[in-house]
């Protein structure tokens, strides 16, 4: 082999090389567009949107299952859901929900999904792999938020009119317990270690922290901006780092999201985004948060370890959930 | 309406698209099931187009008839379930003239469908708190026999009232109970004395202000630079009330009123064949040589003519006020803030659109939900203190709290502005400030009201 040779297959392997290592790092970020009837697919490593899926009509919930090879959106106003590959993004199938469906989550062990419809004061259990209808679950009016714990034992579904986190077996889908909330809640989220539960209440402008084990509201967060009445602090999407010790929280037309000391319940930063800020996401490894802003037609993108806004990027209209996949 | 309360058959499901269910396949406890069955008799002779129903007939919905009708016992027979009634009180107004448009006609249950609504949800809330709701309901054309008939009621136990009535009604059933644990929810009068001068402490409107849906259209004038104003006046003191709410509005944000006409036009029968052909010679020809005008403000709120102005017009200009461009609390069509869950919600129940009485009826009745629900008990004393205090907060559908203001019990509330198809905006506008909420830039404000009644 010629030293000019060696030097070109040195070349190439390096660009393989880097080549795989971006890959590695690039995960792909789902956005729902509500008013679009579509999914933007956003490149983490690019900040890029590189692709645009068709859905049904009024995509709001958006998870992923089947190990990551789905991405699931509930098409609201089409009562169902759909699935969608999330390497070749095209469409895979359907699944059965009850009317207008809108927020879903997995069982931890991957099946069944559990989905709170929102025009039916139900929650419906729903098997991913056959596509069928397990069950449904009476709630209370407006169905809306869904959190599972880690341990896969509890789900708890929030109801926005009657104002409550819903305590569920997740097994035997019993009603374990019922937890009054400040005014509309939205997003209740478990902390990684199973022991609490928080749940932002959209109108009531806090965010409600419950002892998961007790089921006793022990803590509560307050917002307050200058410059931004309390009617429009509005917290919707909540999300904790694995670790436990930062709570995300998303104010709506406030425009912010809050970063929340989870031990002292206290607000460290208030970070401007988009405008009617709703649902936020992590990439696995954390690095980064991405934001639903509504209004502006755009997601903002956090950087977790500085807590700075770094980047916006124009999506479809009317953003409403995101999801990031390995 | 059949309600089922066995177990709930498993439907056929596609994998595809399940169908919409009806309402209360997924309300399976019982409270509503008694909310059908006490009104029932009232859509019984409401249709039959005798709305001067005498309070005689009124007795089978009492509360101690009231466990008999409850199908199933679980609710009932349980001792710990905190039982609330709540009582409607309608003023059937004969005298009102037909609106112009078919469209508008009120249907029989105008009111209290939204207060079945808000039954059902209370119930459905209720349900995890052993709180159940009932509701009663009295009317009559007789203002002395509705406030008869309600101080009965009082007097055997019920504390809330949610009234359709006149200003001097509304003021003689405050005086009735004015001893009484019980407060009355005005969902329908936005007269403004009822308000200040003449105000209640047991009085809490739901229903607007004439000076809050003036501001409201007021404001979204001035963010739209429409300042110059041609005023249409109505006959009535109704109409008269509305045109000094525009012109105390005009003044506050800077509006000019160029002009101010009357119309004393007797529109005569409402069926008689035809008739367009004199309107449209008509309401040109009355709003001839007006000066320079950027709209037609219309005071009307009797219906009787203002639906004639827009397209009718010497001037190609715009018409608001009560027609044309109207201020409302709620709109059919609105499906902001989850407004499409609720309005879907009324229509399974109904089987009509939602309108601004049936919203503000069930935003009264809410309001005692919430406090029951919130204070987690069914005694008047507490749940009356707990809605006049801070504390108390309102959800509906409105994107933001409602809250009662403390100096005269009035429901703090977006108003929308709309057309009769579709939202246009919703006020407050933007730029708009207050010191404490920018609801409050809507209507007589603390510093300028008259109400001394809420006063310690």
């Amino acid at each position: 082999m010629t030293r000019q040779r060696k030097g070109l297959v040195f070349a190439l392997a390096a660009s393989a090389l880097a080549f795989t290592t971006s890959n590695a790092l690039a995960y792909k970020v789902f956005v729902s567009n509500e008013k679009e009837n579509t999914i933007s697919v956003i490149d983490s490593e690019t900040l890029q949107v590189v692709h645009t899926i068709k859905t049904g009509n009024r995509p709001r919930g958006i998870i992923l299952a089947n190990e990551g090879k789905w991405v699931i959106v509930c098409a609201s106003d089409d009562h169902k859901m759909q699935v969608f590959d999330t390497k070749t993004f095209e469409y895979v199938k359907d699944l059965p929900s009850g009317p207008d469906p809108e927020l879903p989550i997995l069982h931890t062990s991957g099946n069944p999904l559990y989905v709170s419809n929102e025009d039916d004061n139900l929650v419906t259990v729903v098997d991913v792999f056959k596509g069928t209808i397990i069950t449904d679950v009476p709630v209370g009016v407006e169905p809306e938020g869904m959190g599972m714990s880690p341990d896969g034992k509890v789900l708890v579904n929030t109801s926005e009119t009657t104002n409550m986190a819903h305590f569920i077996d997740a097994h035997t889908y019993k009603n374990i317990d019922n937890v009054l909330v400040d005014n509309r809640p939205r997003v209740a989220e478990f902390s990684s270690d199973g022991k609490q539960v928080w749940v932002s209440a959209e109108i009531g402008g806090t965010v409600t922290v419950i002892d998961a084990e007790t089921r006793k509201v022990i803590g509560k967060v307050n917002f307050e901006i200058q410059g931004i009445t309390k009617d429009a602090i509005q917290p919707v999407g909540v999300r904790i780092t694995k670790d436990g010790k930062k709570a995300f929280v998303a104010l709506g037309p406030a425009n912010r999201v809050a970063v929340v000391d989870t031990a002292t319940l206290k607000v460290e930063k208030y970070l401007l985004v988009g405008q009617r800020v709703w649902n936020l996401g992590f990439t696995p490894d954390e690095k980064l948060l991405f934001t639903t802003n509504g209004t502006s037609n755009d997601v903002s993108v956090i950087d977790v370890e500085s807590l700075k806004v770094t980047k916006s990027i124009k999506v479809g209209r009317y953003p409403w959930g995101v999801v990031v996949a390995p | 309406m059949n309600v089922s309360t066995g177990p709930r058959p498993r439907p056929a499901r596609s994998v595809f698209c399940r169908p919409h269910r009806p309402f209360l396949r997924g309300l399976p406890f019982l409270a509503a099931a008694a909310v059908a069955l006490l009104i029932s008799p009232l859509a019984g002779y409401a249709q039959e187009g005798a709305p001067a129903a005498s309070p005689a007939e009124a007795p089978a919905q009492s509360p101690a008839a009231a466990p008999a009708e409850v199908p199933k016992a679980d609710a009932a027979a349980d001792p710990s379930v905190l039982k609330i009634r709540i009582l409607m009180a309608r003023e059937i107004r004969e005298d009102r003239l037909p609106p112009l448009s078919l469209l508008d006609i009120p249907p029989p249950d105008d009111g209290v469908a939204g207060a079945k609504l808000a039954i059902a949800d209370n119930n459905t809330t209720g349900r995890f708190l052993k709180q159940e709701f009932a509701l009663d309901i009295v009317q009559s054309a007789s203002p002395d026999e509705l406030v008869a008939e309600v101080k009965k009621r009082v007097d055997e136990g019920i504390a809330y009232v949610v009234a359709d009535a006149s200003a001097e009604t509304l003021l003689a059933l405050a005086d009735a109970l004015k001893d009484k644990d019980a407060v009355i929810f005005n969902a329908s009068e936005p007269d403004e004395p009822l308000r200040e001068e003449q105000c209640r402490i047991n009085i809490k409107h739901t229903a607007p202000s004439r000076s809050m849906l003036a501001d409201a259209l007021g404001q979204y004038m001035a963010w739209k630079q429409w300042r110059k104003w041609l005023l249409v006046v109505g006959p009535t003191p109704e109409d008269k009330a509305y045109a000094e709410a525009i012109r105390r509005t005009a003044k506050r944000f800077g509006h000019k009123i160029v002009e101010e006409r009357e119309f004393k036009y007797d529109p005569g029968s409402r069926r008689s064949d035809g008739g367009f052909e004199q309107i449209q010679q008509q309401i040109p020809g009355f709003m001839q040589g007006a000066p320079e005008h950027d709209v037609v403000v219309v005071a009307d709120e009797g219906e009787l003519f203002g639906d004639y102005f827009p397209y009718r017009t010497w001037q190609a200009r715009p018409v608001i006020g009560t027609a044309g461009l109207f201020a409302t609390t709620w709109h059919p069509a609105v499906e902001l803030w989850g407004g499409t869950q609720f309005q879907n919600r009324f229509k399974r129940l109904a089987g009509r659109q939602m309108r601004p009485l049936d919203y503000n009826v069930w935003m009264a009745v809410r309001s005692v939900g919430e406090a029951a629900t919130r204070r987690k008990t069914a005694d008047p004393k507490d749940l009356i203190a707990y809605m006049r205090s801070p504390e108390f907060e309102l959800a509906a559908f409105k994107g933001q709290k409602l809250t009662y203001r403390a100096w005269n019990g009035q429901l703090r509330q977006p108003i929308l502005i709309a057309t009769a198809k579709i939202h246009v905006t919703v006020s407050p506008q933007p730029g708009f400030l207050h010191q404490f909420t920018e609801l409050d830039t809507l209507g007589v404000d603390q510093p300028e009201t008259k109400c001394t009644a809420f006063k310690k």
